[in-house]
């Protein structure tokens, strides 16, 4: 590797004209998909893409972050966002701003004539390689560390300061004062104990029953002493008046209530009401 | 991506890979997708027959002998079984996410090394037992694991319902915030090796293993890497009792294998991280020396890592057969407030002992009445720092409750001041 050019192996050329062209389908499909979550997956793919060029340009420090910090971090935040906040419908196309479609048309045109005539000037000179034959250059971690380290120490530190206050600052705007002070297991366990005398039940209330005949959700369980259990059945079902009565409760008949049409409510022939 | 450039452009790296030739690669890329394969085939079986005889059962013995084929039978009939698509998915990402969770984690073995260069007999040709490595080879390691998690996430998404999404929204989270004490953990390995290239890190532990002076990190990294593959006691994401199973609820025939083949070779991926960084590597477990380093050289020490790796894949199975699953909240504020700051912390003590060792010039015996005066400082401090007041009891529970409406328009309450309950609350049956 000489410092005066670089030779770009094969290898390197078959897969920047493999790479680019699948990256720029993505970038134009970020541009043209219906569905936020469809040009989340774009954006990735370009990242990750780029990370490869990365690589493959002697920066591998490079595009291994860029896929640890961009792909798996801050993308990962914003399909959070996408997934959660349900953008799942496709955009709007109603104009907020009067033929703001031809404003842009017309800035894009620019930006890309602009680009364009840059980029088409622009001399390239020969390869040299990130390192430029310095074989402690940047492009490997220490050379880079001892570059971040020492050269732009402050600079590092002053963008490590900006985030935490921009993390703490969101941490603030999202903090919500506590006016009851919190109440943690050994707490509630406490409550139920105090409210014994009222009647509150230590034990998980006991299951609705399970009979031959009828389902069991609306169906109460009998006790140890043949009575039914009403607290079985769930209140809302109580509530709505859709519980049954236990098939062998005392007080109803076994055999008869199958013949009794439109029987009553302690017969458990009540499916027709409901 | 370019083995032979990135060797050269690689000062770090301890294998050599200048004489490696595009073939080599191919074929170690085949060997390494095989024995992921069949390692997972064996895993499952050796999880099954583990956790089996830790509750005092025979476990899987049908197929072939002990068992051994039943993984095998499974597999076929998942790939038997008829593949459903539901309604509300959207198809395309629904079969992309099981194919991003295989590939990503197919890629990490790629840089973990199974032993030093292999000697080939009869011929002068030698080659290091791993498919590549560069300086960064463990970020990327990392990489790819945060790439796998997208597969779980759109796999979540893309079945169109309420569980799945559910177990994935709590599967990013859980490795993104366990991925922080994770790589916050192997810091202390980089500081320690000097490299951040696994075949480098490994000739680093020709003295001593990193799990010994590096206790406290290596703690951390067992923590996270299971709170990483979400396997018990961390398996939130695909709770039964909570979420069915999760981001793989609507999954069925291959496509669930898929994930499954996923998270066995996530299971493996992190145990080989795991001897790599902090087992020593491939190598044997006896002083450095011993036998005038024979145990270190040719294909024995695959041996030596394999052995280290079911271990670790041991350890895995039995924390499952013991220890039951955490709730989510407490899992979280583990994550977030025990193991990230406690690795911070470390990572700053060994930064600062590394400065004072390397820079300053400080000797073990010079180092030991400061770590004495530093622990009686800590101790001193801990003994006489104020107990945290406890909250008043039965605060406003005897007040009387305040009309949010006095005002014209519902105001949350002040501090100290108490709601009427809600009309709802306690409602009974009519006539009871």
């Amino acid at each position: 590797m000489t410092p005066a050019g670089l030779e770009i192996s094969g290898g390197e050329t078959v897969l920047f004209w493999v790479i680019a062209p699948l990256m720029v389908l993505a970038a134009l499909g970020l541009l043209f998909v219906k569905r936020a979550v469809h040009a989340a997956m774009c954006l990735v793919f370009v990242m990750v893409s780029m990370a490869i060029l990365y690589i493959a340009q002697e920066a591998p420090f490079l595009g291994v972050v860029q896929v640890v910090v961009y792909t798996g971090a801050v993308m990962m935040l914003f399909l959070f966002v996408l997934m959660l906040v349900g953008v799942d419908a496709s955009d709007s196309l109603t104009e907020t701003i009067r033929g703001q479609r031809w404003i842009g048309l017309l800035i894009g045109i620019g930006l890309a004539v602009l680009l364009g005539a840059v980029v088409g000037r622009a001399a390239f000179p020969p390869a040299a390689g990130l390192n430029g034959g310095d074989p402690g250059g940047v492009a490997n971690p220490q050379g880079l560390a001892r570059v971040l380290f020492s050269q732009y120490v402050v600079a590092m530190e002053a963008v490590g300061v900006l985030l935490v206050t921009a993390a703490v600052g969101a941490l603030v705007l999202t903090h919500r004062r506590r006016l009851t002070p919190k109440q943690d297991q050994r707490a509630v366990a406490d409550a139920r104990v105090r409210a014994l005398p009222d009647g509150v039940v230590l034990t998980p209330l006991p299951s609705p029953g399970v009979y031959a005949t009828s389902n069991a959700m609306d169906t109460p369980a009998l006790g140890p002493d043949g009575e039914q259990v009403p607290q079985s059945v769930s209140r809302v079902l109580r509530i709505r008046g859709q519980e049954k009565a236990a098939p062998h409760a005392p007080g109803t008949e076994l055999v008869e209530t199958q013949a009794q049409v439109g029987g009553s409510r302690s017969t458990g022939t009540r499916e027709g009401e409901a | 991506m370019n083995p032979v450039l990135l060797a050269e452009a690689a000062p770090g790296v301890a294998a050599d890979f200048s004489q490696e030739t595009i073939w080599a690669s191919i074929v170690k890329a085949v060997l390494i997708v095989v024995f992921l394969l069949t390692s997972v085939l064996f895993a499952i079986w050796f999880e099954r027959k583990v956790v089996a005889r830790m509750q005092v059962r025979p476990g899987p013995n049908w197929h072939g002998p002990a068992g051994l084929l039943q993984s095998l039978a499974d597999a076929m009939k998942l790939l038997l079984k008829e593949d459903m698509t539901v309604t509300r998915a959207d198809r395309f990402v629904y079969l992309l996410a099981p194919m991003i969770s295989v590939f990503c984690s197919l890629l990490v073995f790629a840089v973990i090394p199974f032993g030093p260069s292999l000697p080939f007999p009869w011929t002068d040709w030698t080659t290091p037992a791993q498919l590549t490595d560069f300086p960064v080879a463990v970020l990327y390691v990392l990489a790819a694991a945060s790439l796998g998690v997208y597969g779980i996430v759109l796999g979540g998404w893309a079945s169109g319902s309420t569980y799945p999404l559910l177990g994935s929204v709590r599967s990013t989270a859980q490795v993104i915030s366990y991925e922080l004490a994770m790589g916050l953990s192997l810091v202390s390995v980089f500081i320690m090796a000097g490299s951040m290239s696994t075949s480098q890190i490994v000739s680093s532990q020709t003295q001593i293993w990193w799990f010994i002076p590096l206790a406290p990190a290596f703690v951390i990294y067992v923590i996270s890497m299971v709170g990483e593959t979400n396997r018990l006691p961390f398996d939130l994401p695909e709770a039964e009792g909570e979420l069915v199973s999760g981001y793989m609820t609507e999954y069925s025939s291959m496509k669930f294998a898929w994930f499954f083949l996923a998270e066995y070779i996530n299971m493996l991926n992190v145990s080989a991280v795991c001897v790599t960084l902090f087992l020593g590597g491939w190598r044997a477990p006896v002083p450095d020396g011993f036998l005038g380093g024979a145990l270190n050289e040719g294909w024995l020490p695959i041996i030596w890592f394999l052995v280290k790796l079911w271990a670790v894949m041991f350890f895995f199975v039995w924390v499952r057969g013991t220890l039951l699953r955490l709730r989510y909240d407490q899992f979280m504020v583990f994550g977030w407030k025990v193991l990230i700051p406690v690795a911070l912390a470390w990572v700053v003590v060994l930064a600062v002992v590394q400065w004072l060792q390397r820079v300053q010039g400080m000797s073990f015996q010079q180092f030991v009445p400061v770590i004495i005066g530093v622990a009686v400082v800590f101790i001193a401090v801990m003994w006489f720092w104020p107990d945290k007041k406890a909250a008043p009891p039965g605060d406003g529970a005897d007040k009387e409750p305040v009309d949010a409406f006095a005002g014209g328009f519902p105001v949350p309450p002040l501090p100290g001041e108490k709601l009427p309950p809600s009309k709802r609350f306690g409602k009974e049956v009519h006539g009871e």
